[in-house]
Order: C-alpha cells, then sequence, then structure tokens
C-alpha cells in the first residue's frame, strides 16, 4: 500500500523517485491510497509513470484502483504507445566513428553538387553575355547599392585601421635603417597588391555573402526557390546572376577605395609620426606605383567577388526546410566564403610572383 | 454508331519511385489522372504525399519509373520541353510560397513575363482579373507580409492560374485555413474544374474537403510504401475492401 498524501504542485517539484524504489524491491504488489491527497497535476502522473515503468519492468503488479479516475485515465493514454509516423526516422547520433564517416561522405557528395552549381553559374553568365538571361533588371539596382555604397563606411574603417598598422609595424623595421620614406613603397604596394582586396573580400563575405545564404536560405524554406522551378524559371539565373553580378561589380570598386584610403592612413601615420613630408610621401608612393599592382589587385578583388557570390548562394540553395538551417547556411556561408578567399587568395599570390608579375 | 474520340490520360505514372533524401518513400506507383478529374492524392502523415507531388511537377527526379503528361514522358524530355510541360501546370504550394519581395502583382506577373510576350497594360489588366476571381480585388500592390495566411493561399492560386495551366496541382490546399475560407477554396476548384476544364491534382488529408470534391484519387501507405486503393474517396470510404483505408476516410470509425 502506497500512501499518497498533500498537493501534487509542479511549482513545488517532483519528488525523487528513488528512496521508494529502494523500498519497493521487496513487495510484489502495489495498491494507492489517496485519501488524504489534496490538488494534484502533471507533477503526480509523471512520477507514477516512473513509478509504473519500473514496476513494468520488475515484475510488480500494480493495482490502480485507489487513485482518482482522472489519474488513472491520464496513466492509461500516456503508456499506449503511439505509431511513429515514419518507422525510418533515426535521429540518434551515431557512434564518433560513424560521425566522422558521415561527415567523410557529405564533404563527397558535396562536391559534384558544389561543382555543379558554378557550372551552372558559369553557363547563365554566359547567357547574360548573349543577352538572354532571365532576372529583373531592377534587383540588381538594389543588389548593387546594399553591397556598394552601404559598405562603404565598414570599408572605410577597416581599411583605415589596417593601413594604419601596416605603416606603424613597417616604420617601425624601416626606422633601424632610417629608411623611413619606404613606408610610402611598404604601405602602397601591401594595400594594392594584397591587404585592401584581402579585407574587403572578407568584409563583404561578413556582410553581403551572409545576407544572401540567409535570404536564399528563407526562400527555400518558404518554397519561393521550388515556385520559380515550377514556373520555368532557373534559380540560378533568377537569383545567383544578379548577386554574382553584382559582386564582380562591386568588390574590385570596394577595393580600389579601400586602397586609397589605406594609403592615405599610412600617409598620416608617415607624416604625425615619422617626419615625413605629405609631398614627399605622395611623390614616394606615385614613383612606385605601377598599373600592374592596381591589375593584380583588381583581378584578385574580381575572383573575390566569386568566390564570395558562389558561397553565399550556393549555401542559400542547398539550405534545409527550418529556422535552424537558415542560421546554419549563413555561418557556413561565410565559413565557406573565407575558405574560398584565402585559398584563392595564396594560390594568386603564389602564381603573380612566379610569373613575375 | 458515334463517333468515339479515344481521350488519353492527362496524367500518366507508371512504376513510379520516390525517394527523399536518399531513402525510398514510395515505390512501384502506377496510376493515371483522367482530363478535367480531381484527383486527391491521400494518406496519412509522412507517407510521403507531398514528396509524390514534388516528382509529379518535376522538382525532383524519380529514382524509377516515369511521368507522363500529355502522351510526352516528363521524366526524360529535353530541357525545353519540360519548360513546355511547366508552362501548362500551376502549383499552389502549402505555404503559398510567393515571392516575399514583390507585392501581390508582381508576383503574379513573373509567370506572364517569363512566358508570354503581353504588354504592360494587357498584364495590368489579367493580374486585376485573377486577383478578383480569388477575392483579392484590389490588393496589386500588397506585399505577401501585409496580407493573413489564407489571403496569401489565394494570392498564390492566383499566381498559380495566371497562365490558365490545363493541369493545378494543390499541396495540402485546406492547411490553415479556417473552414469558412477552406469551403470556398473548395468551390473555387470546383469552378476552375467545371469552367475550365482544369485538371486538379490535390495532396490532402483534409476529410471533408477529399469528399466533397475528389472524384478519383489514390491512398499512400508509409508501412508498405505503396498505394493501398486507388478510385473516388467517397467510393472508397464505402467500399474500400482494406480496412485501413476505410478508417481513415471514416475518422477511425468503421
Amino acid at each position: 500500500m502506497l500512501q499518497l498524501t498533500g498537493e501534487w504542485l509542479l511549482q513545488r517539484g517532483i519528488p525523487s523517485i528513488q528512496p521508494l524504489l529502494e523500498q519497493l524491491s521487496d513487495y510484489r504488489s502495489l495498491h494507492f491510497n489517496t485519501q488524504s491527497m489534496g490538488h494534484w497535476d502533471s507533477s503526480l502522473t509523471a512520477f507514477l509513470l516512473q513509478l509504473q515503468r519500473y514496476c513494468l519492468a520488475n515484475g510488480v503488479s500494480v493495482n490502480y484502483q485507489g487513485l482518482p479516475s482522472g489519474v488513472q485515465r491520464l496513466l492509461t493514454l500516456a503508456m499506449t504507445t503511439h505509431q511513429r509516423d515514419d518507422p525510418n526516422l533515426n535521429t540518434a547520433p551515431g557512434s564518433l566513428l560513424n560521425q566522422v564517416g558521415e561527415s567523410t561522405l557529405n564533404l563527397w557528395y558535396d562536391a559534384p553538387q558544389t561543382l555543379r552549381f558554378i557550372g551552372g553559374s558559369a553557363v547563365a553568365l554566359a547567357n547574360t553575355v548573349r543577352g538572354r538571361a532571365h532576372f529583373r533588371r531592377e534587383d540588381i539596382g538594389l543588389l548593387l547599392q546594399d553591397a556598394g555604397p552601404r559598405a562603404l563606411p565598414i570599408v572605410s574603417l577597416i581599411s583605415f585601421l589596417v593601413g594604419m598598422i601596416l605603416a606603424y609595424m613597417g616604420a617601425s623595421q624601416l626606422a633601424l635603417f632610417g629608411a623611413e620614406i619606404y613606408i610610402a613603397d611598404l604601405v602602397g604596394i601591401g594595400m594594392v597588391r594584397e591587404v585592401g582586396a584581402l579585407m574587403t573580400a572578407i568584409i563583404i563575405a561578413g556582410r553581403t555573402g551572409a545576407s544572401y545564404a540567409a535570404e536564399i536560405g528563407t526562400m527555400q524554406v518558404n518554397e519561393e526557390i521550388d515556385a520559380l522551378r515550377t514556373l520555368g524559371i532557373s534559380p540560378i539565373e533568377y537569383l545567383v546572376l544578379p548577386r554574382l553580378i553584382t559582386l564582380i561589380i562591386m568588390v574590385p570598386l570596394l577595393t580600389l577605395y579601400a586602397d586609397l584610403v589605406g594609403i592615405l592612413a599610412g600617409m598620416m601615420v608617415a607624416v604625425t609620426a615619422f617626419n615625413i613630408s605629405v609631398f614627399e610621401y605622395y611623390v614616394q608612393t606615385l614613383h612606385i606605383m605601377d598599373i600592374n599592382h592596381i591589375l593584380v589587385g583588381l583581378s584578385k578583388a574580381l575572383v573575390y567577388g566569386i568566390c564570395i557570390a558562389i558561397a553565399g548562394c550556393l549555401r542559400g540553395i542547398q539550405c534545409g526546410r527550418s529556422a535552424a538551417a537558415v542560421g546554419q547556411a549563413t555561418t557556413s556561408a561565410v565559413v565557406t566564403s573565407i575558405i574560398y578567399v584565402v585559398v584563392s587568395a595564396s594560390v594568386m599570390t603564389v602564381l603573380y610572383q612566379k610569373l613575375g608579375i | 454508331m458515334g463517333i468515339y474520340v479515344e481521350q488519353s490520360p492527362h496524367i500518366q505514372v507508371r512504376h513510379l519511385s520516390t525517394s527523399y533524401g536518399e531513402h525510398i518513400v514510395q515505390q512501384d506507383l502506377n496510376f493515371s489522372v483522367q482530363r478535367g478529374d480531381i484527383f486527391i492524392i491521400m494518406g496519412g502523415s509522412g507517407c510521403g504525399k507531398t514528396t509524390l507531388l514534388r516528382h509529379l511537377i518535376g522538382l525532383k527526379r524519380p529514382l524509377q519509373g516515369e511521368v507522363v503528361i500529355n502522351n510526352i514522358n516528363f521524366t526524360d524530355a529535353a530541357a525545353e520541353q519540360q519548360r513546355q510541360i511547366k508552362r501548362s501546370m500551376g502549383v499552389l504550394f502549402q505555404s503559398g510560397a510567393l515571392f516575399s519581395s514583390m507585392t501581390l502583382a508582381e508576383n503574379i506577373a513573373l509567370p506572364l513575363k517569363e512566358h508570354t510576350t503581353l504588354s504592360d497594360g494587357e498584364m495590368s489588366d489579367l493580374i486585376a482579373y485573377k486577383l478578383a476571381l480569388v477575392g483579392l480585388a484590389g490588393c496589386e500592390e500588397l506585399y505577401p507580409a501585409e496580407i493573413s495566411g489564407g489571403m496569401q493561399k489565394r494570392a498564390g492560386l492566383a499566381r498559380a492560374m495566371a497562365l490558365d495551366p490545363e493541369i493545378l496541382f494543390f499541396d495540402e490546399p485546406s492547411a490553415g485555413l479556417d473552414p469558412l475560407n477552406s469551403r470556398r477554396l473548395d468551390e473555387l476548384i470546383l469552378e476552375l474544374r467545371e469552367n475550365l476544364g482544369t485538371t486538379i491534382v490535390i495532396v490532402s488529408h483534409e476529410l471533408a474537403s477529399i469528399l466533397a470534391i475528389g472524384n478519383n484519387g489514390i491512398f499512400l501507405d508509409a508501412e508498405s510504401k505503396t498505394m493501398i486503393a486507388s478510385g473516388g474517396p467517397a467510393y472508397l470510404k464505402q467500399h474500400s475492401s482494406d480496412k485501413r483505408v476505410r478508417a481513415f476516410l471514416n475518422r477511425g470509425g468503421d
């Protein structure tokens, strides 16, 4: 006989069942007495359900007669096993080995998908050049505005600070040889060839690439991408292409701007901290600046723009159908674009060095 | 003696196996939809109704088998031919799937621009007409986020009907609609069939509307992974030899 007394309310918590189970091991059957029990809610049924599971497992027979009829009915309902909707649904993560295998396989399956996507984008781009692609011209305008002018403040800030850092770092070394005037060379070539494009790319990856993934991912959740397909419109042409064109235009332009700001920051450091006149710095910069350097920087910016657009849109299109999936798509877009950018940066730097450009 | 015009089925599905990700959802499906049918794809939750629909409208390639529309093999058709077939289909997705960055008018204009050479004036006349048809006259300039779920669904239908499709697909049309709106949608579907001869394929588990409008259909089962009955829902309700089908159509009571 188990005596249940007092109020059983959730705000008082659910009593632990362990002490009871220890006493219970001597009994073969269980009855309830609830004469002096007050109000009850789910805390009671949750407690009893645990008890019932234990009794079933240990062959203790339970007589429910003593319980309030409401509790009896709820317990019966809770013990009725419902048929699972999908017997194949297996949500439990496997062992570590299993997970490693699955991730590797995913990587393997992801590769052809990525290649197909890049191929599709290239074909779409070719169609645009031939004037046959379908997308809304007004979309491009909005996208350009969002990726370009709206990014100016953050690009200014970052490239200014990076220009300053470059100048300080270089100057303290160059000062050892009394060669402070070469700050201009260091900052100028550094910004124009490498850092300007790289910093711009990283900003755009975090800003615009992420927003592309989130936007297209949400469209995927909302079945808008399916709707496009059923209307006979290719999502690659309609969604990816305008974004690709936008970044092909905007990343190089922003890079030029970032170069300029970085050089100005270098000049500021040189003038204020190292006693170089504005004119000297200007002449020195002009002297070393070669159209090749600028073209190298712009070509990198172009490749970065393509990388970011592809990564952002790809992750958006691959997005699953839930809010969490949009978050993952966004994260993955930023990570993927930064990887693409940095890998292509190293490849191009080595390549240009070998070619002697 | 009469003149017999032999009508081939509008949609024919042969030995179709559908998949979701890597696992097979349904296999060896065989059925045909006649012109002017209101064809219901029935079955419990998770049995693969929507997946089948996605195969029918060409969003997914079947693992096996083929979908034949108007005697043309849709599954293996060339890209241009697939585009032609898609032009003759309209799809209303479960959520409406309106393009959220566009107004209702722009949403409906998109398929028109893609597949016709109408002038802007003609297009806006047509858009006004389609919106009026679904009871949304005057809502051209609203964005999807500004209207209720039921209105979004109706606007989605207006977009699906933009090109006067021969076949209209509906994914759970009554989901999220109140009983009155759900009934109005059923009536609209019947009107479309009566007046335009549109073939209609509906995925649904909404009993009232299944029984009210469906004249043909199939019943999918999750466990046996195939169709376990075919025929008009009202007929199946009374006479199906399969207990699961009768239980479903009678809400468990037999």
